[in-house]
């Protein structure tokens, strides 16, 4: 008797849990419907269902044209490309130098340490297009040294979409926070027996580092997937273009929407896809093993 | 014998190829039609053959999705990094030539003198770009929505009045068939906003700014005839006959799914709702007291001041304004060509045509936005005024400070005086 | 142990070198560059060299005065009224519009006013009344956002830190909104909150059972912030839940074995072992919330461009407009020095707030 109203009760918190679970998630998930279902109806036909529960519901025309005369419209696959390439140079840079740098900040007594750290961390109050302008200048005169010799001037190139971004404010100070959080007798006992800094940091820090790691990860990547204003000013021509220029190939006079959508839904995909890989690879086996201890 | 003249023939063609390849310059050029199929096919065609038609130049495009393409040209600017053909938004010029961003062109001038007034880019008594259609607005309705609520059809000749407009619109109210009786498009912010409403200011008498000395918007934007239209403006929203806030569906597929009377749309979305409703009409703007007044200007090239080759560049502009390259992109996205030629060689344009009617529309009534170099900022602080009167706000002092803002602004740029 | 200290010195540098780098010459840099901006009054476009013009940007953004009215008085000297029964005050055109005798406020314009004793009315007077609205509605918007899409993404977070079976399809799905693209997520919500036929009034709607009117919840300058606020927290709160999880995994499971052998409830389990190992990453969460929040501008470009009636002006929006939309570079760096003041003393203060109590 008493085994089976336990049992009972807890088949019922469990099910309150996933219902509640679910009206969450329904409240979330609603945008990435309307645009999937969006981009398999014509562009008529979405407009006039995006003001009733039909936004929702593939119903009516349903087909994959609005895809081919996405590819058709723009070289899409060539803009995913271009920001798949410098998305993933710039957070794997990013990665590595802004952990090592706040390894650094935490860890290592060194001259100037404070004052570089508050400098770092106040860019993080600069919005991007405060500094667009004068970055655009300095970009445009900057030497590189390349197959051609040097050149003067980084338009019209990957680096110029890379190399600025690599080291920012938010990264290292999620690093910070994380690395002030680690035991610290872990780093003495190792101090001790006389490893190297350096050491210390591949061996000790960075395995611990996982969950950070995924979290800087994919928040460096959204914001290098979706910028705008930036490759708007130094990508004249159109081999360098990223993804969101691309979106604006769609937003001329006469606007057709089920192509919006299914753009919108192919340059999701990556996004989506790295996304889980982190999530599944780093913060879940991370929840199950624990980090300390 | 045949092998050695053979092989002295095939020497001669290749140093003749060879050193042909070498005479050719390349020219560089900017276009906004990215992701617009319609017009890169055309331009492509253009630029085919010029290339073919001559062995000095060869011109190669880059395309600009239209968003996103003035301020590619404002970074290239700055980054010292313009081609030799740019294209630029009419009323943009302006700024653009004063700026230093581009020089006049060579082109021959009695090749356009059948052009329309609006793609005519003139600033500081020199001609500064050309544009190969020009661009109207109307008032969009079906002949049995007159029919049913038992309007006149305004002409050219006869446009509506204030009275018989607002009548009209009343009518449409009344009726309770539509969800608002006019489509003013708020949902299209941006240039749309100057472009469209502007006329009817002009209409009223008054005007962005002063176009005497271009100097001052005092009088213009904030005298007795600015705020009669401030205040009209304001009695549309106010009394329910459009709608201050809009969604782009609506905007986009509203009239065309019945759910406004009139729509004050411009041409190049006039093919769409020829498809939606075969009766479709376009009608004059009315006439406020000083002449009814539609917008003109659209998209023209011209040659950067920093070009090497502005002969080459100016003879491709010229190459370009063939009677058959205009027709060519009338038929293609909806606008109007220049010239009575053109129109004549187009399937919407010739007389009798669906859309003769625009051409007329912008020979009668076109009045293009201010020309000078502040146009840039007058748009904007114009258009913010348009949507706060629009929202409720008091009409006095929403002109007066958007007057006050062009002042300043015209000031702190030396009165935009053309430098050289 | 001196050696050792040098030693530290160098690889200190040397780790920390790279990003000192890469920061100070593509941030600092440049805005440094912008901060002299400000004092000048360079153009995007303009053939006209710049020339230093010191504080008047500043003035200009930020110039306000005050204004003392009686009313108007008939013949009689009783006050008189306006058609809705307050007392009538002289127009303010006439002292800001070419006023020999009030040279100051030429220009200005009224940004609000209240009564000041007696029947005289004080207004005070701003030169720049967009920009100080917008200074005001990005403060509201900090401040409604930060504790509430924190406490609302800690509580997201603590409902999906659970053993549950396909837990990792909702932390997937909850982080949807951070990653569809904002121009889709406005777009949206602009359908949503249509005041015709918008799914949201359509809700209430039905669930108050037609006694809640339709409103036009982008169109009314009351609600129009309200909106962008909801929308925005519904956005973003993913983005700091992934944030939280990441603390919230680096509190050791033995701690939390301890607490369920002892009995603890969930409260007490949340309040003296959850709670506390997540202090580094509350203060995380909390001054990446406020930055951003500081930083509003994308859901304004969209969706109301700063209407209706500058209900949703922002900081940042003005920046952007005045430098890139008007082409005043030297207003919008002006702009943006003042934002990076307001935030560091904001950041400041938050720092000071929590600061380790020794």
């Amino acid at each position: 008797m008493m085994a089976q109203i336990t049992t009972d009760s807890r088949g019922l918190r469990l099910t309150l849990r996933y219902a509640v679970l679910l009206i969450i998630a329904a409240i979330f998930s609603f945008p990435l419907i309307f645009m999937i279902m969006s981009s398999l109806k014509p562009s008529e036909q979405l407009l006039s269902d995006a003001h009733s529960i039909r936004a929702l519901l593939p119903v009516g025309d349903i087909s994959f044209d609005n895809y081919t005369a996405a590819f058709q419209r723009a070289p899409v696959g060539l803009f995913v490309f271009n920001s798949i390439l410098v998305t993933s140079v710039t957070v794997v840079l990013s990665l590595a130098i802004c952990s090592a740098a706040a390894f650094a900040f935490v860890f290592i007594e060194w001259k100037g340490r404070n004052l570089i750290l508050s400098v770092i961390l106040a860019t993080l109050i600069v919005p991007f297009e405060t500094i667009a302008i004068p970055l655009l200048l300095e970009a445009s005169k900057l030497p590189w040294i390349g197959m051609d010799g040097v050149t003067w001037g980084w338009l019209n190139s990957y680096r110029v979409q890379i190399v600025p971004f690599i080291a920012d404010g938010l990264t290292i100070y999620l690093f910070v926070q994380y690395f002030k959080d680690l035991p610290g007798e872990l780093i003495e006992a190792a101090r001790v027996e006389g490893a190297s800094w350096f050491a210390i940091y591949r061996r000790i820090a960075l395995p611990l580092a996982g969950p950070i790691m995924a979290t800087a990860a994919i928040l460096k990547f959204l914001a290098m997937y979706n910028q705008y204003l930036w490759p708007i000013m130094v990508t004249q021509e159109e081999g360098y273009r990223p993804v969101m220029v691309g979106l604006q190939y769609f937003f001329q006079l006469n606007r057709a929407w089920g192509e919006i959508m299914a753009y919108l839904s192919l340059i999701t995909v990556p996004v989506l896809a790295f996304y889980l890989y982190l999530q599944k690879a780093f913060i879940a086996s991370i929840a199950s093993t624990g980090v300390k201890g | 014998m045949t092998q050695m003249k053979w092989l002295t023939g095939a020497a001669f063609a290749a140093a003749a190829l060879s050193s042909a390849a070498q005479a050719q310059t390349t020219l560089s050029m900017w276009y906004h039609g990215a992701g617009n199929e319609v017009e890169a096919k055309i331009i492509n065609q253009i630029i085919t053959d010029f290339n073919a038609s001559q062995p000095d130049w060869k011109v190669e495009l880059q395309s600009f999705p239209q968003a996103a393409y003035n301020d590619s040209v404002t970074a290239g600017a700055l980054a010292g990094n313009l081609p030799d053909i740019l294209d630029v938004d009419g009323p943009n010029m302006p700024n653009w030539a004063w700026a230093g961003y581009m020089q006049p062109l060579q082109i021959d001038e009695s090749k356009i003198a059948n052009f329309l007034p609006g793609p005519q880019g003139h600033y500081n008594g020199k001609l500064y770009s050309i544009g190969l259609w020009d661009a109207a607005v109307a008032l969009v309705t079906r002949q049995s929505y007159l029919d049913e609520l038992g309007l006149r059809k305004p002409t050219l000749e006869q446009p509506w009045t204030g009275d018989e407009f607002e009548a009209a619109l009343k009518a449409a109210k009344d009726s309770g068939k539509f969800k608002y009786a006019l489509d003013v498009g708020m949902a299209w912010t941006g240039e749309w906003y100057p472009y469209a409403f502007s006329p009817f200011l002009q209409s009223f008498g008054g005007d962005i700014v002063d176009r005497t000395s271009y100097t001052t918007a005092e009088g213009a934007l904030n005298g007795d005839a600015a705020i009669a239209w401030g205040n009209w403006w304001q009695h549309l929203f106010k009394d329910g006959y459009a709608q201050a806030t809009q969604d782009p569906a609506d905007r986009d597929n509203g009239f065309n799914a019945g759910e406004y009377a009139f729509s004050w749309n411009g041409n190049w979305a006039a093919l769409n709702a020829l498809k939606a409703f075969p009766d479709t009409i376009f009608l004059p703007s009315p006439d406020f007291g000083h002449g009814p007044k539609i917008g003109a200007a659209s998209w023209q090239f011209g040659v950067s001041a920093k070009s090497q080759h502005p002969d080459g560049a100016s003879k491709f502009i010229e190459f370009a304004l063939q009677d058959k390259y205009l027709a060519d992109f009338s038929n293609g996205i909806g606008l109007i060509p220049p010239t009575p030629t053109s129109a004549a060689m187009t399937d919407n344009y010739k007389a009798g045509g669906p859309m003769a009617v625009f051409y007329d529309l912008t020979k009668a009534q076109a009045l293009v936005r201010p020309v000078t170099p502040g146009y840039i900022v007058q748009a904007k602080v114009f258009e913010k005024a348009a949507a706060d009167i629009a929202n409720g706000a008091d009409v006095v002092t929403t002109l007066d400070a958007a007057v006050d803002e062009i002042n300043a602004d015209i000031e702190k740029n030396n009165g935009y005086a053309p430098v050289n | 142990m001196a050696s050792k200290f040098v030693l530290s010195n160098k690889t200190g540098w040397l780790m920390a070198g790279p990003a000192a780098f890469l920061i100070g010459c593509f941030i600092v840099l440049p805005f440094i560059l912008a901060i002299g901006f400000s004092f000048t009054n360079q153009r995007l476009v303009s053939p006209n060299a710049a020339d230093f013009t010191g504080l008047a940007n500043y003035r200009q953004l930020l110039g306000i005065s005050t204004l003392t009215l009686d009313p108007v008085k008939d013949d009689a000297g009783a006050v008189k009224m306006t058609a809705e029964g307050t007392p009538e005050y002289p127009s303010l055109r006439t002292y800001t519009r070419n006023n020999p005798d009030y040279p100051g406020l030429n220009g200005m314009r009224e940004w609000f006013s209240f009564g000041s004793g007696g029947d005289a009315r004080t207004y005070v007077l701003a030169r720049d009344v967009v920009f100080l609205t917008a200074i005001l509605n990005t403060f509201i918007f900090v401040i409604v956002v930060a504790p509430v899409q924190g406490a609302l993404a800690l509580g997201l977070a603590l409902l999906i830190n659970q053993k549950l079976r396909g837990i990792n399809v909702f932390r997937a799905i909850y982080f949807m909104p951070v990653v569809v693209s904002i121009v889709v997520v406005s777009l949206l919500w602009r359908f949503f909150y249509d005041q015709q036929s918008g799914v949201l009034n359509n809700i209430l709607g039905a669930v108050s059972f037609g006694a809640i009117p339709r409103v036009d919840w982008l169109g009314n300058p009351n609600t129009a912030l309200g909106a962008i606020i909801f929308m925005s927290i519904w956005q973003a709160v993913g983005f700091h839940m992934v944030i939280w999880l990441s603390g919230l995994q680096t509190i050791s499971p033995t701690l939390y074995e301890a607490a369920a052998i002892e009995g603890s409830s969930k409260w007490q389990t949340f309040r003296y072992i959850t709670w506390p190992g997540l202090r580094n990453t509350a203060v995380l969460v909390m001054v990446v919330i406020t930055m951003q929040a500081f930083g509003l501008f994308a859901q304004i470009d969209v969706m109301t461009k700063g209407g209706p009636l500058d209900a949703t002006q922002t900081i940042v929006f003005q920046a952007v407009q005045r430098g890139y939309g008007k082409q005043d570079i030297s207003g919008g760096s002006t702009i943006s020095v003042i934002l990076f003041v307001i935030v560091l003393s904001v950041s400041l203060l938050q720092r000071w707030l929590t600061r380790e109590k020794k």
